[in-house]
């Protein structure tokens, strides 16, 4: 088991840079996410991790050894691959073993560790067969055994379910935390899915193009949002995002609806701000949550419904956006019909609208 | 039930009207080699029959007798033909596919600067055809001495397969997802591992079948070999064919006969290999 530190690392490939001198601290046994779209740099700096891409600047550590210079077999990782990589010419006993058999280890003591890794995967009665007979959740399962095998210092997963049907995946991603949990290995795990990022975190790195947009929790990045891009994607569905303007001391919407600023911002007057609020924060009169000190009320009309069973979605309108809140204990809402919404003032943000800052203080 | 039995005969009708298509192809394909096996065991008579005779009266061994037999008694030095032909082919062929996995890797692995350039300039010689080249091969060869020896057509038959394997071999290469050299890298192997224990494994089928076309376009070839062999040290068995000629005569069922153990060989080596044809590139360890 290890720490591993990134210390300003650089990618750049020819003139074109795709890291930004990014800094990051992972502890012993810690789960961190690296989550954000395609081309934020999230599988990059993992492969830099892995060995896998050469680093252009800064520094990488596992443990205390710088491993800049270190190819991938001597950095003593393992990794999970989006498409698997198993070997498809190795049965899954050999595919298990490969990595123990290349460091010479004895034939008893490789059985010993592949039968352990494939209970603990279930994989026993699947050993003989070729990667090509397996299901993709099979599959998977294989490449996690391939890892767990090593006993590594680090744990790499490069996107590991986004192969796999939504139900496989909902499963898998419980197997990952299961084995996380057993094993109190370090993980480094990309994905662009936001769900698995908040479910699987110990901490969420995100990213964009190239550089880290916030670390935190899974509560602190999707309560606390350091900018309007981590608001967006994070949560889901994403944070509603309104223009509007700081005026008499309220915050004031583009069709003039006023709410008075939500606590613990910092705003100057005649300031253009964007005003966000979850689904969640934004719920019909008798139909959410016990009021709170700071609640805002306001008329909007319900253009369209996705009833979830336990709770209702509504997308409405306002100030010429779209705006979606949530009904709880949801009756038949007719599209087009006018609801009294209340705003829970304490769980809004208030962004900065040409940097996108969070204002929050 | 009129519409279906209707659809039930089109649908006879169109599979035995394929049967019948494909039976003229495979007719038209297979003849001329059925012919050439079969006139290896008919006497001259009935070969040079006007009208031909299709079903043959009588079947003997003449002229493979005639053909083992000594000078005089129409025989070749068969077994030295086939012992060139050996040598030239199978070695020409190992030097083509170690040349044609490397560059082949190369092209499929690595980004360097004019690699299109080569890779068209490399394709660009398979334009040329074989027997312009004779003539100042020929030349080329006679200068510096090695006219009829197996070196020499070694050495133009590796420069002919070569690009031709590194073409086949990249293509295939191309197809083993990057990752599981990867993977290997991180599972502890060095780079070198990586590829004999993964990668090449994975695309064997691939190098296998440059490997056969390799091998049958060497074990085939006349056009080069009869201007650069002169004697019985070097001449390969098409060149070998070439004696059954004289002056007057053709000496037609020898020449079947010759013919038939060419072909042996090769139909052996095709059927040591169809298994890896066959099984193509149908991978199973990564997500298809």
């Amino acid at each position: 088991m290890a720490q591993v530190h990134l210390r300003s690392v650089v990618k750049k490939y020819g003139g074109l840079q795709v890291v930004h001198a990014i800094n990051l601290d992972i502890a012993d046994g810690e789960f961190v996410v690296l989550v954000g779209p395609s081309g934020c740099g999230k599988s990059t700096t993992l492969r830099m991790i892995a060995g896998l891409e050469d680093i252009s600047g800064g520094e990488v550590l596992i443990g205390d050894r710088v491993v800049n210079d270190l190819p991938p077999r001597e950095r003593n990782l393992a990794m999970v691959f989006q498409n698997y990589a198993l070997y498809p010419h190795m049965s899954v006993r050999e595919n298990l073993g490969f990595s123990l058999k290349i460091a010479k280890r004895s034939q008893s003591e490789i059985d010993r560790a592949v039968d352990d890794a494939a209970e603990i995967l279930s994989l026993t009665p699947l050993l003989d067969r070729k990667p090509g007979q397996l299901s993709g959740g099979q599959r998977q399962r294989v490449a996690m055994g391939r890892a767990i095998v090593r006993h590594p210092d680090v744990f790499l997963f490069d996107e590991p379910l986004s192969n796999l049907d939504a139900k496989l995946r909902t499963q898998m991603r419980v197997e990952i935390k299961k084995l996380h949990q057993r094993l109190k290995s370090t993980i480094v795990y990309v994905t662009h899915d936001q769900v698995e990022a908040m479910t699987l975190a110990d901490r969420i790195v995100i990213m964009r193009d190239g550089h880290i947009e916030q670390i935190g929790t899974p509560l602190e990045v999707f309560e606390r949002p350091n900018t309007t891009f981590v608001a967006t994607f994070i949560g889901s569905p994403p944070m509603n995002m309104l223009p509007a303007r700081v005026g008499g001391g309220r915050v004031v919407l583009t069709d003039g609806t006023a709410f008075d600023i939500p606590p613990g911002h910092k705003v100057e007057e005649g300031q253009d701000v964007i005003f966000g609020a979850r689904a969640d924060n934004i719920m019909p009169v008798g139909h959410s949550l016990p009021a709170t000190e700071h609640v805002a009320e306001v008329k909007m009309s319900v253009q369209l419904t996705e009833p979830l069973g336990t709770e209702t979605l509504l997308f409405a309108q306002l100030a010429g956006q779209e705006v979606q809140a949530k009904m709880l204990n949801p009756r038949p809402v007719a599209s087009g019909e006018v609801l009294t919404f209340q705003i829970n003032l304490d769980k809004c943000h208030l962004f900065d609208a040409e940097t996108g800052a969070s204002l929050r203080v | 039930m009129t519409t279906d039995r209707t659809h039930r005969n089109r649908k006879r009708a169109l599979r035995i009207a394929h049967f019948i298509g494909l039976f003229i192809a495979m007719s038209i394909i297979c003849i001329p080699g059925l012919w050439i096996v079969l006139n290896s065991f008919r006497p001259t008579v009935e070969i040079m029959a006007k009208p031909p005779v299709w079903i043959p009266n009588e079947l003997n061994l003449d002229h493979y007798r005639a053909m083992f037999g000594g000078n005089g008694q129409g025989g070749v030095p068969v077994l030295t033909y086939f012992r060139n032909s050996m040598v030239i082919s199978v070695t020409s062929t190992i030097i083509a596919l170690l040349v044609g996995m490397g560059g082949g890797y190369a092209f499929a692995r690595y980004r360097f600067k004019g690699k299109a350039a080569l890779f068209v300039g490399l394709m660009a010689t398979r334009a040329v055809p074989g027997v312009a080249l004779s003539l100042p091969l020929f030349i080329l060869f006679a200068r510096i001495g090695i006219i009829d020896t197996h070196f020499g057509m070694i050495l133009a038959y590796v420069a002919m397969n070569v690009p031709f394997t590194v073409w086949l071999i990249d293509g295939f290469f191309r197809q083993v997802p990057r990752e599981l050299a990867e993977a290997a890298e991180i599972d502890g192997c060095t780079r070198w591992q990586a590829f004999w224990r993964v990668e090449f494994p994975v695309a064997r089928a691939g190098i296998a079948s440059a490997g056969i076309f390799a091998f049958l376009t060497s074990w085939n070839e006349y056009a080069l070999a009869s201007q650069l062999t002169r004697s019985v040290y070097s001449k390969t068995m098409p060149v070998g064919l070439l004696d059954f000629t004289s002056e007057f005569t053709l000496n037609w069922g020898g020449m079947c006969a010759l013919a038939v153990l060419m072909i042996i060989p090769a139909l052996i080596l095709t059927f040591l290999v169809q298994k890896h044809l066959i099984a193509g590139l149908t991978f199973g360890g990564v997500k298809g």
